[in-house]
């Protein structure tokens, strides 16, 4: 039998065979399992933007939680809720907008040169979805979508806003890949809970919110918009400033936030 | 039945892939700091180690020997690709912790190991538990090294508090080092220590005998 293994045809006929059936099996499992994944990643999704917004009850269904959110594109460049007709221009459904894939879609999205993008994010998609809570037909709180490089990955995240568009509901990530119990640690309730309360902008209207290493000083009048660094963690909290300074800032969501301050909703 | 019962407990102690064969110490490394990561890992590699045995036992008599290794290979990664998308559905949290290591699986040694030195020669049953008992001594390891690692650095076991951290107003102070990969090394090499004391036959000759009072010029 081994003999006739090494002949040329055997081989080829063998690679061919094999490649044909574990394609078949690998497809198989992909395209079977895709809703499910589907399914559990807008769960997940869901499921962040209440936790950011601090609206998880235990008990109740995050579908139904979320039927109180509004979502909302905004165009990032003029600072204002994208029109329908903009949307439908640009082919994108509010519902299913994906930010990520939209930022590798060069009509979406634009390459940022190295002095705009201390976030390290390499290209920024034109919309962004936002996420509204509304009481009646007055926005309650908001929750912002922000993503930006730490020590290894690029961390995701939302940013829940109360309706002064300044004081921080509720901060987390919901994909990030930095060191368990170190820059992991952005996922700690603990640390998440030091953001509640704090302040995004300054007077002069500056995204001036940071970590600041060993501790804030409650002393200090800038308290109010720092956070403690995690220890052992210095490139993810750096990275962390820079990308909620970065989305909050002028390139980001800060006018959309400035003129929402102003005017109210639209 | 003896012969069973060497095959699928017998890389557990006497031939532990990790602690004798120092095979798969990456993920080893990579996976450990916490337990539930850790055993789902386990799980993972060994479900992938028994079938990717299983499959190319099947075949063995068919594969010729100048593609044998690509072969192996497709087998493998389809398995592990398998495994990635039945854990994003299934264990969603699980899988975003595992994240790349579940696809590297197909880079562990241990897999390809004994692909080549057992289901090349062996029948399909006998494969499968060959590659059932080295992803158990896979796991024990795994487990082992998870348990002090998460103990010692986080004070937590499974994610519950077991010694409440200073950071979070209790008394033991953790061990940061322990979070971080290379402390996998010392911890595997205290436990091939101990293993190696208590089971002088793993002990390999010293290539070199270190002789009393010699000088360094002597030694060259």
């Amino acid at each position: 039998m081994a003999s006739g293994n090494e002949s040329i045809k055997k081989t080829i006929l063998v690679a061919l065979a094999l490649c044909l059936v574990c394609s078949i099996f690998v497809a198989a499992a992909a395209v079977g399992l895709k809703p499910i994944q589907k399914a559990n990643k807008a769960l997940d999704r869901k499921q962040n933007i209440l936790a950011a917004a601090g609206m998880l009850e235990p008990g109740k269904s995050v579908d139904e939680l979320f039927k109180r959110v509004e979502t909302r594109i905004v165009n990032l460049n003029t600072g204002e809720f994208a029109t329908p007709e903009e949307l439908k221009a640009a082919g994108i459904n509010p519902q299913t907008y994906d930010q990520k894939a939209a930022a590798q879609n060069p009509k979406l999205s634009r390459a940022l040169p190295a002095d705009e993008d201390p976030a390290d994010i390499k290209r920024r998609a034109k919309y962004a979805p936002v996420y509204l809570v509304m009481s009646g037909d007055k926005i309650n709180k908001i929750v912002l979508p922000v993503h930006g490089y730490g020590l290894w990955s690029t961390m995701y995240g939302f940013i829940a806003l109360k309706n002064d568009y300044s004081t921080v509901v509720g901060f987390g990530f919901y994909d990030q890949g930095e060191t368990p119990g170190l820059g992991g640690e952005v996922d700690n309730p603990n640390w998440k809970a030091l953001w509640k309360g704090k302040e995004v902008y300054n007077n002069q209207g500056k995204p001036v919110i940071r970590l600041v290493k060993g501790g804030v000083n409650n002393a200090s009048p800038d308290a109010i918009h720092e956070v403690d660094a995690l220890s052992g963690a210095t490139l993810t909290s750096r990275g962390v400033t820079h990308l909620v300074q970065y989305w909050m800032g002028k390139h980001g969501f800060g006018p959309f936030l400035a003129k929402l301050r102003s005017k109210g909703v639209q | 039945m003896s012969e069973v019962k060497k095959v699928l407990f017998g890389p557990i102690l006497a031939n532990n892939p990790i602690a004798l064969q120092i095979l798969g110490i990456c993920s080893a490394l990579a996976v450990t700091s916490s337990m539930s990561v850790s055993l789902v890992m386990a799980i993972a590699l060994t479900l992938v180690t028994a079938f990717s045995n299983f499959f190319i036992s099947i075949i063995r008599n068919h594969i010729p020997s100048s593609i044998r290794i690509i072969v192996q290979m497709i087998i493998i990664a389809s398995l592990v690709i398998v495994v990635d998308q039945v854990l994003r559905a299934f264990a969603f949290e699980i899988s975003k912790q595992l994240s790349v290591f579940v696809g590297l699986i197909i880079t562990n040694c241990i897999v390809m190991g004994r692909a080549e030195a057992y289901a090349m020669q062996n029948g399909p049953v006998m494969s499968f538990l060959d590659g059932i008992g080295n992803g158990l001594g896979y796991s024990a390891m795994l487990m082992v090294v998870a348990f002090f690692r998460e103990l010692l650095g986080a004070g937590k076991l499974f994610g519950h508090v077991v010694f409440q951290t200073v950071q979070n107003g209790g008394w033991y102070q953790p061990n940061g080092l322990m979070l971080l990969p290379p402390s996998a090394f010392f911890v595997i090499g205290l436990i091939i220590w101990v293993l190696r004391s208590a089971k002088k036959e793993q002990v390999e000759e010293p290539e070199f005998k270190i002789a009393a009072n010699s000088r360094a010029q002597e030694a060259l």
